[in-house]
């Protein structure tokens, strides 16, 4: 049964959705505009979206850098967000197992923990681990800011994943069990393959938290060859002079993957978050 | 207790190699965190790996400082744009996302569309957004400023003015934010049971009714755990406004963290940020506490 809606009423549901959209669209749209004009046409009082001299002018520049700097960023945020991923799925993963199947004395205050540890402001964190990357030499290198990630990454991963383990039925288990596996087996065997889509969800969501990470990169790497994307991108703005026809290419360069691969997964990583994540 | 232990082997087998490393990468600097808040902590003093620490313990006085005389007015300030920011955000991203939802909720051409088009800002990297926006403000050849003096108007200065910088940050962050709240509050529209508005259509309630008395209770959960996220997150937001403005124009968009961080690595007070920091820290829990408290009081009734 629907109720009934006027021809109007759908009217202008439409209208307000298209603005909105519009609005989402736009600044991207602009950035995008921006990145195949001359700066003849980006520092100009008019408005063009769509370039009147069409060039890669810009995307050139960044490929012939100096010491290759913008290819040494990308390799540095790619290597740093995926061993953040691999090693914060890896330590979160029977951890939540082990949430959401067992009792055992202590777990509340495990899961607290966790849970707790989403909240720290990097304020007071980034300062001692400042400290104890600086003793350790490891400024200006994938190491020392792994180890900072992974503060944010394992307690997200662990939450995520709890929630999907949740969701998937005990008998399996109980039946594997009966069979003769152990606890480790069962997980291994029996619980991983089935979590797989979860952890997928989880392993693309860490690496997108620390692929967009800005606070840490800027203070542990201070050598231009360290740089991760969002710091080096600064540059443009910042150091040199605005730069907005370089930043703006290299801009689209690294949201073309992200976006498709959005658009191909978007149901999914979207389901995914919502079984996971806020459930809380 | 050792025999709890044993018949839990597997379980804490589980969980240690995730808590060792939460207890060294994150309790214990946590608990250095707040000692260094006790202390006189600088660039000079603070040591490295040749030379030795030799900062000193002061007591109460990096609070003290913060909460007397000129430390208080500064921190005062800093809190009241901090509060704005959270508060107006969190609220723009809750009611653009609940009435993007509610329309989405609905039979509509094109609904898969929308959908995927209305969270680009959540998908497209939030620094290269930040980045986006900054240069829609530029003042002489920014978008925004170049479209008003087309339709006849002045020109804003957004970035430069108090007022307009922190309309700009908190406009980014808006823009930022809303799709999120949108697909959850999706969600939780999807799981409430269609049967409950038929028989409040047959009883004739309006639509407002129907809003008011069933939509809006059976979202408490879901709107109660994404605004209490959403203010934690907001209120340590750093990249946003820092690649932004940097706190400027006069500090006027600095909020508590992008401060802190500033006393740390720009003064290189590291005591003072610090300080600021446990404060943060425990504003964030005392919230959190209160606001659940509030939540347990409300649904009770």
């Amino acid at each position: 049964m629907e109720q009934r809606v006027s021809f109007l009423e759908r009217f202008l549901v439409h209208i307000v959705l298209l603005v909105f959209v519009v609005i989402a669209v736009f600044p991207f749209l602009w950035l995008l505009s921006t990145s195949f004009k001359p700066p003849s046409e980006i520092y100009t009082t008019e408005i063009q979206l769509i370039p009147q001299t069409f060039t890669l002018e810009n995307y050139q520049f960044l490929f012939n850098m100096k010491d290759g700097l913008f290819l040494k960023w990308i390799g540095n945020s790619v290597l740093i967000a995926l061993l953040t991923t691999v090693l914060g799925v890896f330590f979160a993963a029977t951890t939540a197992y082990a949430l959401s199947r067992f009792n055992f004395p202590g777990k509340r205050g495990t899961m607290y923990s966790f849970f707790l540890a989403q909240m720290f402001p990097g304020a007071v964190l980034i300062v001692p681990l400042y400290n104890i990357v600086k003793n350790l030499g490891l400024l200006n290198s994938y190491v020392g800011l792994v180890l900072a990630y992974i503060t944010t990454a394992l307690p997200f991963c662990v939450m995520m994943l709890k929630g999907y383990f949740d969701s998937i039925p005990i008998e399996l288990e109980e039946a594997a069990r009966v069979d003769g596996l152990n606890t480790f087996q069962t997980f291994y065997r029996i619980v991983m393959p089935l979590a797989l889509p979860g952890i997928a969800v989880t392993a693309f969501f860490a690496f997108i938290t620390a692929w967009n990470e800005f606070l840490f990169a800027l203070t542990f790497m201070n050598d231009q060859a360290a740089y991760t994307l969002p710091v080096g991108l600064r540059t443009f703005v910042f150091q040199f002079r605005t730069d907005w026809h370089y930043l703006s290419a290299g801009a689209v360069l690294i949201t073309m993957p992200v976006l498709l691969f959005f658009a191909v997964a978007q149901r999914w990583l979207i389901s995914g978050l919502t079984a996971g994540g806020s459930k809380g | 207790m050792l025999q709890a232990i044993k018949r839990n082997k597997a379980a804490y087998f589980f969980v240690l190699p995730a808590m060792l490393i939460m207890i060294v990468l994150v309790f214990l600097p946590l608990a250095q965190g707040i000692f260094y808040s006790f202390t006189n902590m600088d660039q000079y003093n603070m040591g490295n790996r040749f030379v030795k620490a030799s900062y000193e313990f002061i007591g109460l006085q990096n609070y003290i400082d913060v909460f007397t005389g000129s430390g208080l007015t500064e921190f005062l300030g800093v809190l009241k744009q901090t509060l704005i920011w959270t508060f107006t955000n969190v609220f723009f991203h809750a009611t653009i996302g609940l009435g993007l939802a509610l329309l989405l909720n609905r039979h509509i051409k094109g609904r898969a569309y929308y959908r995927m088009l209305l969270l680009i800002p959540w998908a497209v990297p939030s620094f290269i957004s930040a980045f986006a926006w900054r240069w829609m403000f530029n003042g002489e050849y920014g978008f925004l400023n170049v479209m008003l003096t087309k339709m006849g108007f002045a020109g804003i200065p957004w970035l430069s003015d108090p007022f307009w910088a922190m309309t700009a940050v908190i406009m980014t962050n808006v823009w930022l934010g809303f799709p999120f709240m949108m697909v959850t509050f999706l969600g939780g529209l999807q799981s409430i049971p269609k049967d409950l508005y038929e028989a409040a259509y047959v009883d004739g309630a309006s639509r407002i009714q129907q809003f008011f008395y069933i939509t809006l209770p059976q979202l408490k959960s879901t709107i109660f755990t994404a605004t209490l996220l959403g203010v934690i997150w907001t209120f340590n937001l750093f990249a946003v406004i820092y690649l932004i403005t940097e706190g400027g124009p006069f500090n006027s968009t600095e909020i508590l963290v992008t401060y802190a961080y500033d006393k740390a690595f720009s003064a290189w007070r590291l005591g003072e940020a610090t300080t600021y920091g446990t404060i943060i820290l425990s504003l964030l829990i005392a919230f959190s506490f209160f606001y659940s408290k509030v939540m347990k009081v409300t649904e009770k009734e």
